[in-house]
């Protein structure tokens, strides 16, 4: 581990599954406290390259490096351990646990008992969701059971969050809290986001990586790449430009 | 109804039962009805078993029996050769947990999935039948001990008294030692449940993906739960040695299906709910064996019909649903009590 390396730096990441390739060499480097947000259309591949990130998928080729330590080949949980924290496209969470065992799993996982029991009422204080401690996740709307599983995330205080399309299926005034929250959140940690709306990613966002086909199509501040002829094309539509 | 109370009536209904079983039933107990009470309480403890690792770690082992079997004749095997029960027991219990985490190591960490876990299990346990049940004759003996083949080992040897190996358990003392034994494996089910490795085990089996992504190795505590599950239902396997003698049946296919059918019937995802199932079914089994009602009190066929009624009318099982009946019942006393609900006038009064 040298002091120079990056929090995450990603090299050539291929992942073909049979004759399909769906991410087909990107290259990615994340620094201390950056807050990125990745776009492209469906399919461009960003919820695989997340999933190579956090050990769901083992790349086919390629190279994965948190703070200058490969994390290929790890075993998922490994790699929540190393400080990698994981918000999955449609919302991960344990229906038959209520919202405040849900958390405590998650900071059971690193702490020990009295500290595990303060962070996990800081989550969902963070998240604004004390009032839910008691309920059946399962039983949650939508938006909800996504605010859960972000307060598990947010327990574990990760250095590096991975978040696939966080505000999907939230109204108005939750995307509103959601983009103060994941700006507060690049605070204390590195974060990356997937997402589709666009109001948010320009309201959050200082970094853009545009996908495309599995490749990385532009790179830059998020007014630059949203003006790139080629992000609207392939991204906006025709039309759009 | 809160937590705590619910939890307290919990174990005030445990320590009645176990009062009920350790006292009131010996009085006056004939030694059928204490032979058949360490039947039921070793099957229980089967039956306990597959309610911790299916309710709870939700791995579906189809083959439960496996365990209950091999404790049993490791028991017999050690027992005939070494003369000390205790220690035999012990090694028997210790065998059971030993075979259950090599198996779990293979299937857990070779990533099986649900189905085929089941299929694996039961496989295992048919082929322990098979094999114990072609061991008949001079060649199949261990020491001292003939294994028997189809006729198991009826020189299977009784527990003896702590440091007294020629003072041999009374029936009544075996029918003690097995409910005591399953008390004893209840509190340890409860207790581990209730500690951060079971609340874990509970969280991968409501969702392994966000169980391995905030950090837990799946296979470890599935392997954890899996291999406590082979332990107790190793003691079962013990205590039924120790009530009959062991034989090849405790493996088979039979044997299998009806630990699923106490837990169904019992209410899967509770511990207490299959030990009744399987006092309930087994009491029940008994009862219309000792019928003359032609075809119609066939114990199977009853068995088939009340199995399908569960499955079909009671679906959560027998426990969930007699306290779910409870809690309304409480909720609907205390409403005439005089607490009504918010923005309900006090309907109570209005009624004679």
């Amino acid at each position: 581990m040298t002091a120079a390396a990056p929090l995450l730096e990603a090299r050539d990441l291929v992942m073909r599954f049979g004759d399909v390739t769906a991410v087909g060499g990107v290259s990615m480097t994340v620094g201390e406290g950056e807050l990125r947000c990745l776009i492209g259309p469906n399919g461009a591949g960003k919820s695989t390259f997340f999933k190579m990130l956090s050990g769901q998928l083992r790349p086919t080729s390629g190279a994965v490096a948190l703070r200058g330590r490969s994390i290929v080949g790890l075993p998922a949980s490994r790699i929540a351990r190393l400080g990698v924290g994981v918000k999955t496209q449609t919302p991960s969470v344990f229906d038959g646990l209520t919202v405040m065992e849900s958390v405590r799993i998650a900071t059971d996982a690193l702490l020990p008992p009295q500290l595990a029991r303060r962070r996990a009422d800081e989550a969902l204080e963070r998240m604004r969701i004390p009032h839910l401690a008691g309920a059946t996740v399962g039983l949650l709307a939508h938006g909800q059971r996504q605010l859960v599983e972000l307060a598990m995330v947010v327990a574990q205080a990760p250095d590096l969050i991975l978040l696939d399309e966080p505000a999907a299926g939230m109204t108005g005034v939750e995307v509103d809290r959601l983009g103060d929250l994941i700006v507060e959140l690049a605070r204390s940690s590195s974060v990356i986001v997937v997402e589709h709306d666009m109001a948010f990613i320009r309201r959050i966002a200082r970094t853009v990586t545009v996908f495309n086909r599995g490749q990385v199509l532009a790179e830059g501040p998020a007014a630059e790449v949203m003006a790139d002829a080629r992000v609207r094309d392939v991204y906006l539509g025709k039309d759009a430009a | 109804m809160t937590v705590s109370l619910r939890s307290a009536l919990g174990f005030a209904a445990i320590a009645a039962a176990a009062f009920y079983a350790l006292v009131v039933v010996p009085q006056g107990g004939d030694l059928t009805t204490m032979i058949n009470g360490s039947i039921y309480a070793s099957y229980a403890i089967l039956a306990l078993s597959l309610a911790l690792i299916w309710g709870y770690g939700g791995v579906l082992s189809f083959g439960q029996a496996a365990f209950f079997g091999l404790a049993g004749y490791v028991y017999a095997v050690a027992g005939l050769n070494l003369g000390d029960t205790a220690l035999a027991a012990l090694i028997a219990v210790a065998s059971a947990a030993a075979f259950a985490a090599l198996l779990g190591y293979f299937m857990f960490w070779g990533r099986v999935s649900d189905v085929y876990l089941g299929v694996i299990t039961l496989t295992v346990s048919l082929i322990l039948y098979r094999f114990i049940n072609q061991t008949a004759g001079e060649e199949w003996t261990i020491g001292a001990a003939p294994l028997g083949g189809f006729n198991g080992i009826p020189s299977t040897p009784i527990m003896t008294a702590l440091g007294k190996p020629d003072e041999t358990l009374m029936p009544e003392q075996i029918y003690a030692l097995s409910v005591g034994a399953l008390v004893v494996c209840y509190l340890i089910c409860r207790l581990v449940i209730a500690t951060r490795f079971g609340r874990a085990v509970v969280a991968i089996r409501e969702n392994p993906v966000r169980a391995e992504l905030l950090g837990y190795d799946t296979r470890f505590y599935k392997l954890g739960i899996f291999t406590l599950g082979g332990a107790i239902a190793g003691v079962g396997g013990v205590a039924f040695a120790n009530s009959v003698f062991v034989s090849p049946t405790m493996f088979n296919l039979q044997t299998n299906g009806q630990v699923i059918i106490w837990v169904i019937v019992g209410g899967l995802g509770t511990l207490a709910g299959p030990v009744i199932g399987c006092f309930a079914m087994l009491s029940l089994s008994t009862w219309l064996g000792s019928l003359d009602g032609g075809g119609w009190t066939d114990p199977n066929l009853v068995m088939g019909v009340v199995l399908t009624f569960c499955v079909v009318a009671l679906r959560k099982g027998l426990l969930p649903t007699a306290l779910g009946l409870g809690e309304r019942l409480f909720a609907v006393a205390r409403e005439r009590m005089g607490a009504p609900k918010l923005g309900e006038p006090r309907a109570a009064e209005d009624r004679p």
